[in-house]
């Protein structure tokens, strides 16, 4: 920062960030664009499930922020925001679940010649919902599940704990670089191992179903309540980003991009680098669980294998091949690779025949995605995000010398000299 | 004893018609069969007992071999007569009979009147355990083994009193054999209380299964209910306590006529229900009756009103079991043997636990040497080079395959092992020389890179893997040598292949030692890590010993592919399955350290199965559990077990 702009007086927040608003107008176009086409509120050009799908890569995009916050900015790669992602979607899913089978199950006893007691309302629903795992009674953790503001506070709560507990734990023991992300791929995958069990109380693997049909709002069309989730989702990405640059935007954000760069520099210089870290991990666990609670009510199912490892890895690809360290980069890196796969996966790519081998492109995108993962972390390091500095002709500085930090961000042998 | 006449009678005028068989009725053995002749020719097993007893029993000696040809079916008898013979099909029209008195033949016969007799399988295992007391006396040694199999298979009463007086036994292991099924069947036959009581005593601390089964039934107790306990109960117990739930109690109360019997919420709502006039039950409206309050409301109700049988209430079911005791009274056996077999029980069970103790601390060295060989490879790749390899897990998936290839083309199972060692070295140390030269050469200092651009390989040669090869899971058949499983005792006992893996983890330690140590890729390996200018300067490559060291790491994971193949299926998920668990076995056993990696692979393993036993129904949640341990042991050990010190620390 030049002694010029010390002196300058402080320009309003957009001013200073007229990314926000190209980022926002854009949202707002695509919003509109789709609710003019949708099948409830427009046209009906684009259909009901395909509104869902971009309702679903809206709220991944949220979650990449979420990421690209923790780990393009602070620097610590988390393997696990997947997790808190999905513990959002069980916090939601478990309202949904208990608060329609409760209609359901007092529709069916309104029928009996006796009106049915509280008891044999909450027998009735618990033989529903846990009778695929051989259960008739409900686990402690659905204590709350008949309230909506309470399941609601637990979306927020129950990963930001977590974080809180587990960030605590780990800043605390100075654990940082490869050590942190394999001790979150753990935390990941001890929750999945521990959710996949029948008594784990949230239905093993058969994970929470039926998300997508609201209890109460059964004469309404699922093409009207996919519009809603998709605008409550793109408010939710508006709301993110504006949160998220806010964050990197003041001191604080300097304070984390250091920390990225040289932590035991920030350390000395007589900062609370864990507090930091734990803050921005929290605050991005609870980002990353909101976004599932809008997720999952789309996908309509969640199951312990949403959670699994793999889950998060993805996300951290979605954010490296988006150009991390930048936020419109991990938007556009979770449409660009969550659409192209469903692309892919859906089967309606067209096969590619080699005479003596068809690709078949169901089988091959992973690989492709892999490879084309290793390409980008190798050849361009800034991943799409690049190219936009490279339409407006903005050259990295020429770095030479030895890293010294963990990642292409950190400063070089030589920088740290001077 | 007229019919027996009258076919005594029937028998001559056949014996006129026919010449040619000469048999004689008379004969001792002969009587008796026709004494039991109708219940023999019913051929039920509710009531063949009494005939085969008395044919056991008889003393003729003729009697064996009558209950053996009868067993194999080989017994016919004369519709018109009554007589039994033993008889051979010639074919499908003609029999050849015999005389069984003395086993001469008597002729070939149409077997137009001859009825086979076919003992079914219940009633031949009864004719077996007959024919135990002949059996223990001859002079055949497999025999008597035979005649040893049917009664522990069967014990009987009599068997006690046919092993005591079968003559002296020559064989040792038979004569061991015969010894201890005399002193169980003592226990449960025996004549004196002191002789079982004895028998019982001379069991303890006895692991076999065959103990227990007989110790067992002796110490069934029942539940049962008065006023005041006798004195031999074996227990009391307090209603509601965890063993005899107040229900359960009071349900018995109410099977014994002691007590009225409870209302049950569903017999209340059906009173309810039939009472009702659609709009009220007794008076009161039924939308009110939402709660279970207001229910026993229009319950008291209706019993005023004589339309329903009054309940026992909380207070009368609390003054019921109040005013009598529970206890279990022993049923299985007289007090005092009962009381012997509880207290012989409990030694076994003690030693049970200290035996099952010992197979637990093998099933944990045995896990622990497969999380060994799954990390060793890391240990060098991750603990010595620093490099981060997600796609180590993959090496010993590709390893696998090699060796599930290798089966498909050498079909000797102890050959294609051997081949399929070197094989899927070569191969993973290929892949792992291809990845270090392509990827990881670029990333060296930045391990988060890294880190990521391995998990692409790693997923990419998943998929490939999957494409390749199918999801279904592959085989790798073990060689047959391999097969089967030491066995210490009824409890105490590890698989073949085990041992071989845990044999394979400690030549895999003392190779990595001799490498590391005794070497002079060891030597440069070394230099290269711990500074790579000045090792330069040396004269050593550090390309060409990272790409090495790389190899070597890639190359071991490849062979432990091929040995954790053989003890679990290969997918190509298989890898990611200890990717995990290996990387925690090198953080916690502390990086740059084999002692620790071995000391972080019995930790895991360890904890692991100890996990598993306290909650044997669970696996899943055992690693769940297992990785918020190391979670936990991470805080109070950062660096891990075994902690480098010093300069070599920050590098």
């Amino acid at each position: 920062m030049t002694d010029a702009a010390l002196t300058m007086p402080r320009r309003a927040f957009i001013q200073r960030h007229p990314a926000v608003l190209v980022f926002l107008a854009c949202l707002a176009l695509f919003t509109l664009a789709v609710t003019l086409l949708a099948e409830g509120t427009g046209t009906g050009v684009i259909s009901t499930s395909f509104v869902k799908t971009l309702g679903k890569t809206l709220c991944l995009c949220l979650v990449a922020l979420a990421m690209d916050l923790v780990w393009g900015y602070c620097g610590i790669l988390s393997l696990g925001h997947m997790a808190f992602f999905g513990l959002g979607g069980y916090a939601i899913g478990m309202w949904l679940m208990y608060a329609r089978t409760e209609i359901i199950v007092a529709e069916s006893l309104a029928q009996a010649p006796l009106p049915p007691t509280p008891d044999e309302i909450r027998d009735g629903i618990a033989t529903q919902i846990f009778g695929v795992v051989g259960a008739s009674e409900f686990p402690p953790i659905w204590a709350l599940a008949h309230s909506l503001p309470l399941q609601l506070a637990a979306v927020v709560l129950v990963p930001g704990l977590l974080a809180l507990v587990f960030g605590w734990l780990a800043f605390r023991s100075r654990v940082t670089g490869v050590y942190l992300s394999i001790l979150t791929q753990a935390m990941t995958l001890a929750l999945a191992l521990y959710l996949f069990q029948n008594d784990s109380g949230l239905r093993g693997n058969n994970g929470l179903s039926g998300l997508q049909n609201l209890p109460g709002l059964g004469d309404v069309p699922q093409s009207t309540v996919s519009m809603w989730f998709f605008w409550a989702s793109a408010v939710a990405l508006g709301a993110g980003f504006l949160l998220c640059t806010w964050i990197v935007s003041g001191k604080f954000g300097s304070v984390i991009r250091a920390i990225r760069d040289d932590e035991t520099r920030v350390r000395f210089l007589g900062y609370p680098v864990e507090a930091y870290k734990l803050v921005i991990f929290t605050v991005t666990a609870v980002i990353a669980g909101i976004a599932g609670a809008l997720y999952y009510p789309q996908a309509g199912i969640i199951n312990p294998a949403e959670i699994a490892p793999i889950a998060s890895i993805y996300l951290a690809v979605w954010v490296a091949i988006g150009g991390r360290g930048r936020l419109y980069g991990a938007v556009i890196g979770a449409a660009f690779v969550s659409l192209l796969s469903t692309w892919f996966t859906g089967g309606q790519a067209p096969d590619i025949p080699l005479g003596f081998y068809t690709i078949k492109w169901v089988d091959w995108w992973t690989v492709l995605l892999g490879f084309s993962f290793v390409g980008v972390t190798l050849f361009a390091p800034k991943g799409i995000g690049g190219l936009f500095d490279w339409i407006a002709d903005k050259r990295s500085p020429d770095r030479h010398g030895a890293d010294l930090g963990p990642d292409q961000g950190a400063l070089r042998e030589q920088e740290a000299e001077r | 004893m007229w019919l027996w006449l009258s076919r005594l009678s029937v028998c001559f005028g056949l014996l006129v018609a026919h010449p040619a068989m000469a048999q004689d009725p008379g004969a001792p053995i002969q009587m008796l069969l026709q004494e039991q002749g109708e219940v023999i020719a019913k051929s039920s097993r509710r009531t063949i007992g009494p005939a085969i007893d008395a044919l056991a029993n008889s003393g003729f000696a003729e009697a064996q071999t009558v209950l053996e040809r009868w067993q194999d079916k080989a017994m016919w008898v004369n519709e018109e007569t009554g007589l039994f013979v033993f008889a051979e099909e010639i074919d499908r029209d003609t029999i050849r009979i015999f005389d069984p008195a003395d086993g001469s033949e008597i002729g070939v016969v149409p077997d137009d009147d001859y009825k086979q007799l076919k003992p079914n399988s219940g009633i031949r295992g009864m004719i077996a355990a007959a024919l135990v007391q002949f059996q223990l006396g001859d002079p055949d040694a497999t025999v008597r083994a035979t005649a040893l199999d049917a009664i522990e298979r069967d014990p009987e009463p009599a068997h006690l009193m046919a092993l005591r007086a079968a003559g002296e036994e020559t064989d040792p292991a038979l004569l061991v054999r015969k010894a201890r099924l005399e002193r169980l069947l003592t226990i449960r036959f025996g004549a004196s209380e002191d002789a079982r009581i004895e028998a019982i005593q001379s069991f303890a601390g006895d692991l076999g299964v065959d103990v227990r089964a007989a110790l067992n039934p002796l110490v069934n107790t029942s539940l049962r209910v008065a006023e005041a306990a006798p004195e031999d109960a074996a227990r009391v117990l307090a209603p509601g306590s965890e063993a005899l739930p107040k229900d359960q109690a009071y349900d018995l109360l109410v099977s014994e006529a002691l007590a009225p019997p409870p209302l049950a919420p569903d017999a209340k709502r059906q009173a309810l229900i039939d009472n009702s006039d659609g709009s009220a039950v007794a008076g009161i409206a039924v939308a009110s009756l939402d709660t279970e309050a207001a229910r026993d409301l229009a319950y008291a109700a209706l019993v005023e009103q004589g339309l329903a049988e009054p309940a026992a209430t909380g207070l009368e079911i609390e003054t019921a079991l109040e005013r009598f005791v529970f206890f279990e009274i022993y049923t299985g056996a007289p007090v005092a043997v009962a009381l012997a077999a509880q207290e012989a029980l409990d030694a076994i069970e003690a030693k049970v636990a200290l035996n099952q103790a010992a197979d637990l601390a093998l099933d944990a060295i045995s896990l622990a040497s497969i999380y060994f060989l799954a990390a060793i490879g890391l240990a060098i790749t991750f603990g010595v080079m620093g490099v981060i390899n997600m796609a180590h897990g993959e090496f010993i998936m590709m390893g696998a395959y090699t060796g599930f290839v290798v089966q498909q083309v050498v079909p000797d199972y102890t050959l294609s092992i051997i081949l399929a060692i070197p094989i899927a070295f070569a191969v993973t140390f290929a892949a792992g020389v291809a990845m270090e030269r392509l990827v990881i050469r670029w990333l060296y200092h930045r391990p988060l890179e890294t880190l990521l651009a391995t998990f692409g390989v790693s997923i990419a040669l998943q998929q490939i893997a999957k494409n390749i090869f199918g999801t279904q899971a592959r085989p790798l058949t073990s060689p047959g040598w391999l097969d089967g499983s030491l066995v210490f005792n009824d409890i105490v006992s590890i698989s073949y292949i085990r041992i071989a893996i845990f044999v394979l983890a400690i030549l895999f330690l003392l190779l990595f030692l001799f490498v590391m140590n005794r070497t002079r890729l060891g030597l440069e390996v070394r230099a290269v890590t711990q500074n790579p200018r000045m090792a330069a300067s040396m004269g050593i490559n550090p390309d060409k010993i990272n790409m090495l060291t790389f190899g070597l790491g890639s190359g071991i994971a490849g062979i432990a592919g091929v040995a954790i193949g053989l003890y679990a299926k290969v997918t190509s998920e298989m890898g990611a399955d200890y990717i995990v668990q290996s990387f925690m076995t090198v953080v916690v056993g502390g990086v740059g350290n084999i002692w620790g990696t071995l000391l972080g692979a019995t930790l895991v393993g360890t904890l692991q199965k100890g996990i598993e036993w306290l909650n044997p129904s669970n696996t899943l949640a055992a690693q769940t559990y297992m990785i918020l341990f190391i979670i936990l042991f991470i805080q109070v050990r950062p660096r891990g077990i075994i902690a480098l010190k010093g300069r070599a620390a920050d590098a």
